[in-house]
């Protein structure tokens, strides 16, 4: 990305030194070359890369603007500014140093000038990088600070429902119920994007701590789906596990295996429509387990697939049907996949279905 | 007849800020046959604990004037109060925090929002012997 930023920046520079030069010495030829062959490969790149991506990438007021900070301390502006001063510098220096050659003084203090000056620009580019890195920082902990504090509401109104429910307090008509229950599965997904807001700001700043203990995947994806019967059935799919005979535990973390497995799961089951068909596949290749979801359902369309594992994004057909969810799981699935030594995929045609597949080392 | 009804109900100290947990406890509690001391704070909790010797004690970690990691850790130095289980009911759940909490000596660590309320009676039952 840089190369792309730096490259356009260095042209205008080194056409400049020419005209300069002309007046002194002939063009250095090896210039000449320098600026044909960055040329050329500047046109090879625009070959090989979407050009309209690239167009985007010089657009360094759309890319300052995306940081909302301003231009002095946007560090890709600084960084272009920063590609001028050399050059211009290095020009400068050049142009006086020709005619002071037999005085080393001279061109020791130019020398000496212009180390200073890239000191100096490279400690404000340094500075903007750490505010960036701050303001991070500070959006971490905002989140995190957010999701403990949204916590304790939480637990009091899922306690009271739950006391309320119960009937000891008064009988409950089967109509008030429902509306228990409505607010009881509300309060869930609540507890759930808090939950998830909090694994997300500690992957974000490398926190999430992974435990290491001996699991066998087909007992935890068994214990899970034991517990998501209700929801399972009440969703009319049917939903198979098809594991390999004494597959080998694995040493991960079960609690963000667990989660990545109900992210997987839960997303085949939701985004099958109708009556429907989930199965999974489970067995070794190699040194590792690998593990296979197919559903028959709605699928990513194919303009939506690099997205799909950044986080809030949520693809445009499933937002037409199905307007819960986040947009986190995938993220997180995939942080955990990675971090435990694994690898994450998938394949997926519009309206046919989607395969989710993983990867985890079998030692580790 | 002052005999009959005597039965020796089970003391649990909930240390706890939030009064609307406090009171959603007291009935829980209550309703399964046990005495409620509520503490709102830290420093009251600690003194309530040394005073009424509770057979068990429930402690938040995030509270006003003495942290809940204090108050564990002054409670397992003292000793009237040291044999006393607690359990660390919060909603702190860094892997440091439990940790801690385990080393300082806590019999049991729960995540509020994780558990349902009959969940968490089960848990108390059981650091109880029952």
């Amino acid at each position: 990305m840089f190369r792309l930023v730096g490259a356009p920046g260095l042209e205008p520079g080194i056409a400049r030194s020419q005209s300069v030069n002309v007046n002194h010495y002939t063009t250095p030829r090896i210039l000449k070359y320098t600026f044909l062959f960055s040329f050329s490969q500047f046109i090879d790149i625009m070959k090989l890369v979407d050009s309209k991506k690239i167009l985007d990438q010089l657009n360094i007021f759309a890319q300052c603007k995306k940081y909302k900070v301003a231009l002095w301390q946007c560090p890709q502006f600084l960084f272009l500014l920063m590609g001028i001063i050399i050059i211009g510098t290095v020009v400068i220096s050049y142009t006086i140093g020709i005619h002071y050659i037999g005085d080393p003084v001279i061109l020791a203090l130019i020398v000496l000038g212009l180390t200073i000056i890239l000191f100096i620009v490279a400690f404000i580019i340094t500075r903007s990088f750490e505010r960036l890195a701050e303001a991070n920082r500070m959006k971490s902990e905002f989140i995190d600070i957010v999701s403990h504090q949204l916590r304790s509401p939480l637990t009091n109104l899922k306690w009271a429902i739950e006391i309320l429910m119960s009937g000891e307090l008064g009988k409950i008509e089967a109509q008030q119920t429902e509306y228990f229950k409505i607010l009881k599965e509300n309060i869930g997904r609540m507890e759930e994007l808090v939950s998830d807001l909090l694994t997300v700001s500690r992957i974000e700043t490398a926190t999430l701590p992974l435990r290491g203990d001996k699991i066998l995947l087909e007992n935890l994806i068994n214990h899970f789906l034991k517990e998501a019967e209700p929801f399972i059935k009440a969703s009319n799919i049917e939903v198979k596990l098809k594991a390999e005979k004494n597959l080998p535990e694995i040493f991960a973390d079960p609690f963000q295996i667990r989660l990545v497995l109900e992210n997987l799961i839960d997303n085949a089951v939701h985004y099958v429509k109708n009556k429907g068909k989930v199965e999974m596949k489970l067995e070794r290749r190699g040194n590792d387990i690998y593990f296979e979801i197919k559903d028959s359902g709605v699928g990513i369309p194919q303009e939506d697939q690099k997205y799909i594992f950044q986080k809030f994004f949520r693809a445009k057909n499933i937002l037409r049907h199905q307007t819960q969810g986040s947009g986190l799981g995938l993220f997180i699935a995939k942080a955990i996949i990675k971090k435990s030594g694994g690898e994450i995929g998938f394949e997926s045609e519009e309206n046919k279905g989607s395969t989710f597949w993983f990867t985890l080392p079998i030692k580790s | 007849m002052f005999k009959c009804s005597y039965v020796y109900m089970k003391k649990i100290l909930f240390i706890e800020d939030e009064s609307a947990l406090q009171r959603t406890f007291g009935d829980i509690l209550r309703r399964e046959g046990y005495e409620m001391i509520s503490a709102l704070d830290g420093e009251a909790g600690l003194k309530l604990a040394k005073t009424k010797k509770p057979d068990l004690i429930l402690l938040d970690l995030v509270l006003p004037k003495v942290h809940g990691f204090e108050v564990l850790k002054e409670l397992k130095k003292t000793p009237e109060t040291k044999e006393i289980p607690v359990i660390v009911l919060t909603n702190l759940e860094e892997m440091g925090d439990v940790d801690k909490a385990v080393e300082l000596g806590a019999r049991t660590y729960l995540v509020k929002t994780q558990y349902s309320l009959e969940e968490i009676v089960a848990k108390i039952k059981k650091a109880l012997g029952e």
